[in-house]
């Protein structure tokens, strides 16, 4: 351990010495450590940096997967793009993009669709197309999809291929189990009655495992890693949507009722419905709020990592010795923000399945007493048959 | 705001995956562990069951043992008694028979006295009449033959009655 913190200590020291001379130097060209490369790139073009545009360029959407720049040329992996424009289906490859518009569609400069693809209508303004272009955050869910699935799948062909009562799992299901295991019990089993746990268990585990690997991958700085998806309110609005879904499109009656007659005083619900109106609101409210949380955090995190990685290039100016201490307070703290990023990515995918699996549960609440008296009431009926 | 090409291919992914994961996927894995939760309860619960059935044999044993014992004091017992009534019902025939001998020898003893006694009374009769006999003869030849022939008789009779009583 002592060696490890001793390896951990000196490779900090090395760094923090070349970012000084780095700075100190004549020629800033040389390129610096992967990690650092990416957002050298407006130190280069212009001494006053645009942090702004450098943090939303790195946690935004875009057509291509700038990976990095080495000297003038940019890393980059071109990406297919896809829109139904005024003159019908596009679909083209984004690096064609580069020399100006292509096939009337171009990369939009400023205004309200920067960065957007648009083309231009009879007036000359600036409208989008439907465009459903296979963006980086797009390939990036591919991609982490993939990664999902393949663990998933991996552990589940693990099961069919062995004997479960003759031998512990071995491998990716030793991995995967164990967390399958933790959710499923703790979580979903949990806050789930057990009549109906099995049947939102597949969505929940789904959900949890698609987060986490987004999350973690999001950290990854480089290809294949670095998307920001669970950082884009579009995908967390659709996982919030699916346990929208999940709540309500199954709930029992009591739910329904409690929303709608909840048990309070008559004169909260009748001349006026309060209460009725703030618990339908809370129908909404309560995915919002599991979107924003996710959203919020994820891209929060994000946002301060580059924003430590960029005081580097902001403090640059400042002199060597003042460059070279900051750019090691950024390391260290780089590296707290990453271990932090990497708890709070196990947390977000935790909580959210958690609190999905509560929403669930709230749903389905009540249904036991309301159940017994169903199976008494048909009881009863049965009786008065007889 | 949420991009419409991003969501587009977010649900289209995210169902995929969902339906991959929802068939083929979580339901192997949970299955496969309840699979096995089920076989360690049922384990357990044999185990716990072989372990009840192993007290209960001990305890089976520690009764059957028990038995045997008292069985083997109720015929020790037994036997013991069994030899006393033996040797008591020996001792009674013995003290029977001995008796049954000392009162055949008595009815013996006694027959053989009456035998002897009118043995005697015969003989006795038999001389008696000799003797008269005898003096009836002597009286006819003289007094004095005749008393001595009397003596004489008596004398022998005496000496023949001797004999007979010692008998």
């Amino acid at each position: 351990m002592n060696r490890i913190i001793r390896h951990i200590l000196s490779a900090i020291g090395a760094f923090a010495i070349t970012a000084a001379a780095y700075a100190a130097g004549p020629e800033p060209g040389t390129a610096p450590e992967a990690e650092a490369a990416a957002p050298a790139e407006p130190v280069e073009e212009a001494p006053q940096i645009d942090i702004k545009t450098m943090l939303f360029g790195h946690i935004g959407d875009s057509y291509q997967w700038h990976i990095t720049k080495i000297g003038d040329k940019d890393i980059v992996i071109p990406l297919p793009v896809i829109v139904h424009s005024s003159t019908g289906w596009h679909c083209f490859m984004s690096s064609k993009l580069e020399e100006g518009p292509y096939e009337g569609l171009y990369c939009a400069v400023g205004g309200k669709y920067d960065g957007k693809i648009v083309e231009k209508d009879a007036e000359g303004n600036e409208v989008r197309p439907f465009d459903i272009s296979v963006t980086k955050n797009v390939a990036g869910l591919m991609i982490n999809s993939a990664i999902v699935l393949l663990l998933i799948l991996g552990c589940a062909r693990w099961y069919r291929k062995h004997d479960v009562l003759e031998e512990a799992p071995t491998g990716i299901a030793a991995v995967i189990e164990p967390v399958v295991n933790f959710i499923n019990d703790d979580v979903i089993k949990g806050s789930i009655p057990e009549e109906h746990s099995r049947k939102y268990a597949p969505y929940l585990l789904t959900a949890f495992f698609f987060i986490l690997v987004n999350n973690l991958m999001g950290i990854i700085p480089i290809f294949p890693g670095g998307a920001n998806t669970t950082g884009n309110i579009a995908i967390t609005l659709v996982l919030a949507l699916c346990t929208f879904v999940a709540v309500n499109l199954f709930a029992n009656r009591h739910y329904w009722k409690d929303i709608f007659w909840p048990d309070v005083p008559w004169w909260l619900k009748v001349p006026v419905p309060l209460i009725p109106l703030t618990e339908l609101l809370g129908i909404f409210t309560k995915p919002f709020a599991l979107m924003i949380r996710l959203f919020a955090n994820i891209m929060a995190g994000h946002a301060i990592i580059l924003s430590f990685v960029s005081i580097i290039f902001l403090t640059v100016r400042l002199g060597p010795v003042i460059n070279g201490s900051m750019s090691l307070v950024t390391v260290i703290f780089g590296i707290f923000m990453d271990c932090l990023e990497l708890l709070v990515a196990f947390i977000q995918a935790y909580v959210f399945t958690m609190l999905s699996a509560v929403f669930i549960g709230l749903a389905h609440e009540g249904g036991k007493p309301s159940g017994e008296a169903a199976v008494q009431d048909s009881a009863g009926e049965t009786d008065a048959v007889e | 705001m949420p991009d419409t090409g991003l969501l587009f291919w977010m649900l289209v992914i995210f169902a995929v995956v969902l339906a991959v994961l929802a068939k083929w996927g979580f339901p192997v894995i949970t299955a496969m562990v309840e699979k096995r939760r089920n076989y360690i309860n049922e384990s357990l619960g044999k185990a716990r069951k072989a372990d009840e059935k192993m007290a209960g044999l001990m305890k089976e044993q520690a009764r059957i043992i028990s038995q045997a014992r008292e069985e083997q004091n109720r015929i020790l017992k037994e036997a013991a008694e069994a030899r006393n009534n033996i040797i008591r019902q020996a001792q009674e025939q013995a003290r029977d028979e001995a008796a049954k001998l000392v009162a055949e020898a008595r009815v013996q003893i006694e027959a053989e006295k009456e035998s002897a006694l009118s043995q005697i009374r015969s003989q006795v009769a038999m001389l008696s009449v000799d003797i008269a006999e005898k003096i009836i003869r002597k009286e006819l030849s003289g007094d004095k033959e005749q008393k001595e022939l009397v003596e004489r008789m008596v004398q022998e009779s005496l000496k023949l009655d001797a004999p007979a009583a010692k008998n």
